[in-house]
């Protein structure tokens, strides 16, 4: 018997690397910007894709997962939508038209890339999350997206809506970075909306610094068809008695990786994360996060409720750090999930990286099965079984959808739900 | 009305109901009373169509049709309400989300149209105020965080709404102050027709004193071994159950 010799690099990440260096001549960007793309480069060269002895990736192994790499789309963008809405497709972003409300300045990112000032480029690559093979791929090859600037004091009322969508008809990836700038109690909402057609590999971020008192609220969602592959990455820092409250809704998508580094790095700063996802087939969803409590009297939440169909699978990892000098950080995580089929999967994996002595920082995970009792209860009511089980699911999803404060939004999500539910119905 | 006839049932191999005969005709309240572990909860079960009991031989019967086939939804569009010793905690779903459902259902599977909303609302607001269940306890997920006296208006709230053909009450009057027994009784006493029939059952002689039984039968380890009229549950009140019991054993 032989052994195969594990391949220092795979064709997907031998034709990613490449695609750098073809690419890297053109993509838009100053010195500065280069020199930036030029080491996050190296760093996705050394690392490679994540693969599974990578803990942060242990369970989805994105060598394993993307056998092959399509080639980086170079998109176009659409014509522009009014009011708040931002459309990124295959990458490309266009600008809306019309009036913008008071306060708010947006950009196209390959504008900044070339134009933005030593700030600007400071902001636009972080240290947070700037070791993860794919962040560091994402900043070497991103060619446009988005730059919100909100204004010191300026309330946003409605949300900004940015809508990824492709075009391109060919097997494609794309790679955009949003960035958002919140000054001083600023607040506004963000919502991402990802969809796909065809073959598509995306790889989005979204950078996002909320000032002192400032309050972000973001919604993640999936809808309609969506890439074969999507790694999303979320890198948000709060400033003091700032708010970060972050919801993510899944409910489609192969494979999607989200992870989140945060970083309350002003005292007082609050920050919730939480979640609804809906898998079947062989999807697979895995939300990593990272909670980083670097100064006293924090609070942070997480609840991700997973409900798993089939032979999907759902992950959990929630990491909450807190340092030495972050006394008084108050942290609780959740995750629960609810399998529906005996070949779903979850994997839960919560961590405590505790420093300081007076914190009050708790986790706890749950899988299970839909209760036989609860659903006899139901049933003797003369609510017939497939009914009773949605009923249930939609309850158990509905206790973390209700922390969705726009109400537009929750039960637009909600109905996505029941939606999800009657397609489980019919077959 | 139900007719049950040398029912055997047993879970997991054990079986709990070993021979039940009962009969209980349309408009009349039978009381069962039995020692803790006679199998009353087991019968209220088994009547209601829960999932896990095999039924080993005997029938029941709603008005002529045996029911053992059908499933649980369906017995209970067919007229048969359980309000239960214990009930679930549902979260997430509010109690008015899930009586809509239920009525809805039923009426589907009878054929009839849905209920409007506001007639809907209608009723809920009646028959709630009659109660004494609070508003806000219906926009409360179901039965979470209710005392225990709470989850067994709510009971009586969904029979009343749900108008079965025969109710099943399992020990309703556990966890019930005498105020809260007596509206309970109340609830109760205004659904009896001469075309619905109630299975009461009870460990104790307080509940009889409001509900008075037109017959009273006594369950012990699975069988009825004694039936009389309303003055036997007194009987039973003074000397408890010793006779009963050891009469089936010996
Ligand atoms: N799921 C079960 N599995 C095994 N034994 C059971 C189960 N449920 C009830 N029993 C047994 O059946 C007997 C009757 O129980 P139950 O019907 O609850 O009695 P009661 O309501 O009269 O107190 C008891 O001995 C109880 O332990
Ligand atoms: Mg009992």
């Amino acid at each position: 018997m032989t052994t195969q010799p594990v391949p220092l690099r795979t064709p997907a990440e031998t034709a990613l690397a490449d695609a750098y260096v073809k690419a890297s001549a053109a993509l838009p960007g100053s010195d500065a910007v280069r020199g930036e793309r030029a080491r996050a480069y190296d760093r996705f060269h050394e690392k490679g894709l994540p693969h599974r002895r990578i803990e942060a990736w242990h369970y989805t192994d994105l060598r394993a997962l993307m056998r092959e790499a399509y080639p980086v789309a170079v998109g176009t963008p659409l014509a522009p939508a009014s009011g708040l809405r931002i459309l990124i497709s295959d990458g490309a972003a266009s600008m809306p038209t019309g009036a913008l409300p008071k306060g708010i300045k947006v950009s196209t990112l390959r504008d900044c890339l070339t134009n933005g000032t030593e700030a600007f480029i400071k902001s636009l690559f972080p240290d947070q999350g700037s070791d993860d093979a794919m962040v560091a791929f994402n900043a070497a090859m991103m060619r446009d997206g988005v730059v919100i600037d909100i204004a010191e004091g300026a309330e946003i009322a409605s949300p900004i809506e940015i809508i990824f969508t492709s075009q391109d008809q060919a097997p494609h990836g794309d790679v955009s970075r949003v960035l958002l700038r919140m000054g001083a109690r600023a607040k506004a909402t963000v919502h991402e909306v990802h969809s796909a057609k065809g073959k598509v590999q995306r790889h989005s971020a979204l950078v996002a610094h909320v000032g002192e008192e400032a309050e972000l609220s973001h919604v993640f969602e999936t809808r309609d068809a969506q890439p074969e592959v999507h790694v999303s990455s979320l890198i948000v820092d709060v400033a003091a008695r700032g708010s970060f409250q972050s919801f993510a809704f899944v409910c489609a998508g192969d494979v999607l990786r989200r992870q989140l580094f945060v970083r309350g790095s002003g005292e007082y700063a609050k920050i919730a994360m939480r979640g609804v996802s809906l898998l079947k087939g062989k999807q697979h969803a895995d939300t990593t996060l990272v909670v980083d409590h670097a100064v006293p009297n924090g609070e942070s939440r997480e609840l991700f409720k997973h409900i798993v169909d089939d032979e999907a699978s759902g992950v959990f990892q929630g990491k909450v750090i807190v340092r030495q000098h972050a006394q008084k950080t108050d942290g609780g995580m959740k995750s629960q999930a609810l399998l529906l089929s005996g070949d779903a999967a979850m994997y839960n994996k919560p961590e405590l990286e505790i420093f300081a002595d007076d914190v009050v920082c708790g986790h706890g995970a749950t899988v299970g099965q839909l209760d036989e009792n609860q659903l006899f209860y139901l049933m003797a009511r003369g609510i017939p079984r497939v009914e009773a089980e949605a009923l249930m699911i939609e309850g158990f999803a509905r206790e973390a959808l209700e922390f969705i404060v726009q109400d537009e939004i929750r039960e637009h999500l909600e109905a996505s739900v029941a939606h999800w539910l009657a397609g489980r119905a019919k077959s | 009305m139900l007719k049950i006839s040398d029912l055997r049932a047993q879970i997991d191999d054990k079986e709990i109901l070993k021979g039940l005969t009962l009969e209980v005709k349309p408009g009349e309240v039978a009381a069962i009373m039995g020692p803790n572990g006679s199998g009353k909860s087991t019968l209220s079960y088994v009547v209601a169509g829960r999932d896990g009991y095999d039924v080993t031989s005997g029938s029941i019967m709603l008005n002529g049709e045996n029911i053992l086939e059908m499933d649980a939804h369906e017995r209970a569009a067919k007229g048969i309400f359980l309000a239960f010793q214990y009930p679930l905690e549902i979260p997430g779903v509010t109690t008015m989300t899930f009586l809509k459902a239920a009525m809805n259902a039923q009426r589907k599977q009878r054929g009839e149209a849905e209920l409007p909303t506001a007639e809907f609302m209608k009723k809920v607001r009646a028959a709630a105020d009659k109660l004494g269940v609070k508003q806000e306890m219906l926009r409360r997920p179901l039965n979470v965080g209710f005392s225990g006296g709470e989850k067994k208006r709510l009971e009586v709230l969904q029979m009343v709404l749900l108008e079965p053909k025969i109710a099943i009450l399992d020990e309703t009057d556990s966890g019930l102050d005498i105020d809260a027994l007596r509206i309970v009784a109340e609830g109760v006493n205004a659904l009896r027709s001469p075309d619905r029939a109630f299975l009461v059952i009870t460990h104790y002689q307080r509940l009889l004193d409001y509900i008075v039984p037109d017959s009273v039968h006594v369950l012990s380890k699975g069988r009825i071994v004694t039936s009389g009229g309303k003055e036997l549950a007194h009987e039973l009140e003074k000397n408890g159950y010793r006779d009963y019991v050891s009469e089936e054993a010996a």
